[in-house]
């Protein structure tokens, strides 16, 4: 039995220790915020944080998230929008939106650790998140806002 | 009242689930939060009080109900179009829910591709608008015992000045509802002046539930009792399953059963492709299990099929004569003549969609019926490849849209809807088939590969006496009809045969060749190949000729003039010629526009640095593209700038479109930088993403400007028109900053990254 924290909630898993958190967060606790996108970490659509830190999900054992704490974007804020949410509204972020929530936790971990990202911070935090609409532009602008709101 | 109390709880679960808006979120975490039902479908539009049209109806809480019937893969279509019916309405944009149809005839055309659900929909959307809000007045002037003409409205009332009185539309709306719904010609449209909303834009009305990932895609959908499937296809287009064995599959925990799929019958068109799947109670479980079959396939007639000697023949047969297309005085002649003859040979290879949503579909066979819930462009089409497989009446099919996690043409293609309802008839409980991305990438309906060359003779000050331009490739056409291997006249138009420049001598070719994978349309489709090969060529021609670019662009394409197209069979995407001629004074307008807002000429360069122009009609959109970029020693290639300036005609949602073109900026550098699909021995060689990359963070423009022509021209598209331009203007830059010219895609061919 794997226990795990999600979302500030105790949880225990009893199936295959080697199953990716990703599904059992969708297919189990019908969590389905954090997408899947390639299954091999290649693409940060999957992206949650394991005790505060940006993981993919998809790639991440149940073995590996037992005694873990898992944030997904459904538990990201407790009251409102995350400074990082309300930026990507701000800016006007998401086309299709699917990327965007794992754009959005890459985001949130990259200014829980760095408060002021340069250009190329930002740049090497997020390139292991992929948005075929091509929202670049607006992910650098909106995470420089929300820097800004959190300073 | 909440909305949610105004309709009977089984339309709620049934239409309700996937239109976005508070009532959803009430209920998306409840397991088992859709129902599965086959009656006929009312929508809260037909069940609203007064509902004079199937896109509009209103309760008497003043709650406007609006129906979208265009799929929303990400260019705010969802929102544009109900924001268009809200500006004839005079309706306060807050109080205006809306809902996602169902594939359903009754709207027309659902298959939302070909950039233009504006240019189809706007005129109705208008009327849609403009006759409830005539509807309203009517009752308002009937109740005040007032002259019609004599009210006016404002935001969700009605007005009579002179005796100071006013109504809100709610409260008008059960007497409404008796009056007769007027004819067209009574209505009258806004003029311009009193647009609210059209013009001006609104974000996504889905924007809150896409940032805190609330928001419902094909991948979220859920259904009581439903299993999840993965099926391993034939590695190999046409190919079968000869003989498998299913025991170790079925010793994966959560593993349920294994089912054959039948190998589709040529052409392949929208049919599922056959092959094992694998049924299970997690999706885990059923990618697992599916990765332990052991199948012995049939490769079948495609099987020797090599992306390498394909590439090969095209060339060889663009450089023999083709079948011409269109033709301008006499180009051999006046290639005789001799003078300065340039030649180049351009190749765009086979490109894959990857919508960040792998495909996925959700169905159930009930009683004989299908109810479907699937990201689909195309939900019509998904009706009927269904009752087609199933042997079942379309009628009996009901296919509900989710939001699409990306769709660029693929999601028009409903093959993997189809195999959801095969399977789950067969199973005997509703089936969520869930591709894996290497699905995706390996059983794609492929933009087709493509091989131009290009030949023209310059004369006096570097211009052509006369041009030559073949292209070879397997036409979209060859997934429907075994024997097409010539290019339609559909695909032909898309930046060849409708060739802007003003040229004595002129012949357009085109050759045959025959498919090996499925052909389908990609963002842009032919005019991404198109484009390349006669803006690239341009700029190769007028550095030959000494010339500046933006210069020589303007000369070429010539006097501002209507495209005469005489003789040539040119469909104009499905539009008049009169309403949207070829103009190709709107094609110099944005050329100028872009040289100056982007300082062309003006800027300094440094080594390793410089910019490249390309303007290109498409979707009957105007748009020209100046590029900059930066090359290391390494090769490695930055886009610090871009800068695009687009004729659209009347544009509704400004923002969005703005949107759209910083994204085909983004795709565009994705096709140059490492688009490349390759098969041997007829299986294609990629899978993922680290095989076939798409643009990340850092290879994406830093800055895309986009400029808007103010226009009262009739809408055009913008989904897709942004690709081709910036594809030629990236390579013109490239070889700018490090005189390689890039004529096969993608650049990687030429070291660069």
């Amino acid at each position: 039995m794997i226990q795990l924290k999600v979302n500030g909630a105790d949880q225990s898993f009893s199936g295959a220790p080697e199953m990716p958190l990703l599904w059992y967060l969708r297919d189990v606790l019908n969590l389905t915020g954090s997408k899947f996108g390639c299954g091999i970490g290649l693409c940060g659509a999957c992206t949650v944080h394991v005790n505060g830190q940006a993981t993919r999900s998809c790639v991440t054992a149940m073995s590996d998230a037992a005694g873990k704490e898992i944030t997904t974007v459904e538990g990201l804020e407790k009251n409102g929008l995350h400074p990082v949410q309300k930026a990507w509204m701000q800016i006007n972020v998401p086309q299709c939106g699917y990327c965007q929530v794992g754009q959005m936790m890459q985001a949130a971990a990259l200014l829980n650790s760095n408060k002021k990202p340069t250009d190329q911070q930002i740049e090497d935090a997020m390139a292991g998140n992929i948005c075929r609409c091509g929202t670049y532009q607006r992910i650098r602008a909106a995470i420089k806002s929300a820097a800004g709101e959190m300073a | 009242m909440s909305p949610i109390e105004n309709v009977s709880r089984r339309n709620f679960l049934r239409g309700g689930v996937f239109a976005a808006g508070a009532f959803v979120l009430g209920v998306r975490f409840h397991p088992g939060l859709l129902t599965v039902d086959t009656l006929p479908q009312d929508t809260h539009v037909d069940l609203a009080k007064f509902h004079p049209s199937i896109f509009v109806g209103m309760n008497p809480d003043g709650t406007v109900w609006i129906v979208a019937h265009r799929s929303e893969m990400g260019t705010t279509i969802r929102t544009s179009l109900p924001l268009v019916v809200a500006d004839e309405l005079d309706a306060d944009w807050k109080r205006v829910k809306i809902e996602q149809a169902i594939g359903d005839k009754r709207y027309g055309d659902q298959n939302t591709d070909g950039s233009h659900s504006i240019r189809s929909f706007y005129d109705a959307m208008r009327v849609a608008g403009a006759t409830a809000r005539f509807m309203l007045i009517q009752a308002a002037a009937q109740q005040w015992n007032v002259p019609a003409a004599e009210c006016e409205t404002d935001l969700h009332v009605v007005i009579h000045r002179s005796t100071n009185q006013r109504a809100g539309y709610g409260e008008l709306a059960g007497a409404a509802a008796k009056l007769p719904v007027p004819a067209k010609e009574q209505l009258k449209l806004k003029p311009k002046s009193a647009w609210r909303y059209v013009g001006k834009g609104e974000v996504s009305y889905d924007l809150a539930e896409l940032v805190t990932g609330k928001a419902i895609y094909g991948m979220d959908a859920r259904v009581e009792g439903m299993v999840y499937a993965s099926v391993e296809r034939p590695p190999v287009i046409g190919g079968k399953v000869k003989s498998y064995d299913d025991q170790d599959a079925l010793k994966v925990a959560g593993v349920l059963q294994t089912i054959p799929i039948d190998p589709f019958q040529p052409p392949p068109a929208f049919q599922p492709l056959g092959g094992i799947a694998v049924i299970a109670d997690n999706t885990w479980a059923a990618f697992q299990g599916r990765k332990k079959l052991n199948i012995s396939w049939d490769n079948g007639p495609n099987a020797t099929y090599d992306s390498g000697t394909y590439k090969n023949e095209l060339r060889e047969t663009s450089h023999k004569p083709c079948k011409v297309v269109r033709n301008i005085g006499d180009a051999d002649a006046a290639f005789a003549k001799g003078g300065k003859i340039y030649e180049a040979d351009y190749y765009v290879p086979l490109l894959a969609h990857a919508t960040m949503e792998p495909m996925v579909a959700l169905a159930e066979f009930k009683d004989g019926k299908v109810t479907a819930w699937a990201p689909t462009q195309n939900p019509q089409a998904a009706q009927d490849i269904i009752a087609k497989e199933l042997g079942i009446a379309k009628e009996d099919v009901i296919c509900h849209v989710t939001l699409l996690g990306g769709g660029f043409g693929r999601k028009s293609k409903p093959d993997y809807v189809a195999e959801a309802a095969v399977l789950s008839k067969k199973v005997g409980r509703p089936v969520k088939v869930v591709w894996t991305r290497e699905d995706d990438i390996k059983f794609d309906y492929y933009n087709a590969v493509a091989s131009m060359y290009m030949k023209a003779a310059l004369g006096a000050n570097g211009k052509p006496t006369a041009w030559l331009q073949r292209s070879v490739f397997p036409p979209i056409t060859s997934t429907f009809d075994v024997n097409a291997v010539y290019g339609d006249p559909g695909h032909l138009q898309q930046g060849w045969t409708d060739i802007a420049y003003d040229l004595p001598n002129l012949r357009i070719e085109n050759g045959p060749a025959k498919a090996h994978v499925r052909i389908g349309w990609l963002r842009s489709v032919a005019n991404i190949y198109h484009g390349f090969a006669v803006q690239c060529f341009t700029d190769e021609l007028a550095i030959a000729a000494g010339r500046d670019q933006v210069d020589y662009l303007l000369d070429l394409i010539g006097k501002p003039r209507s495209i005469d197209f005489t003789g040539v069979d040119y469909p104009n995407y499905g539009a008049s010629l009169q309403t949207y001629p070829w103009e190709t004074g709107r094609l110099r307008h944005v050329t100028e526009m872009v040289a100056e807002k982007s300082g062309w000429g003006k800027r300094k360069h440094s080594k390793g640095s410089g910019v490249g122009i390309a303007a290109h009609r498409s979707f009957l959109t105007y748009v020209a593209t100046v590029v900059e970029v930066e090359v290391n020693d390494q090769g490695e290639v930055r886009i610090p700038r871009v800068d695009t300036v687009l004729d659209a005609g009347l544009v509704v949602n400004p923002e969005a479109t703005r949107a759209q073109f910083e994204g085909a900026a983004v795709f565009g550098a994705s096709i140059v930088r490492s688009g490349e699909i390759t098969a041997t021995k007829g299986a294609v060689n990629q899978s993922n993403f680290q095989d076939y990359p798409v643009a990340r963070i850092g290879d994406a423009p830093l800055q895309t400007n986009v400029y808007i022509v103010e226009s009262d021209a009739p809408p055009a598209g913008v989904g897709e028109p942004g690709v081709p331009p910036f594809v030629a203007a990236f390579c013109n830059a490239v070889f700018a900053a490090t005189g390689k010219r890039v004529r096969d895609l993608p650049f990687t061919s030429l070291g660069f990254s």
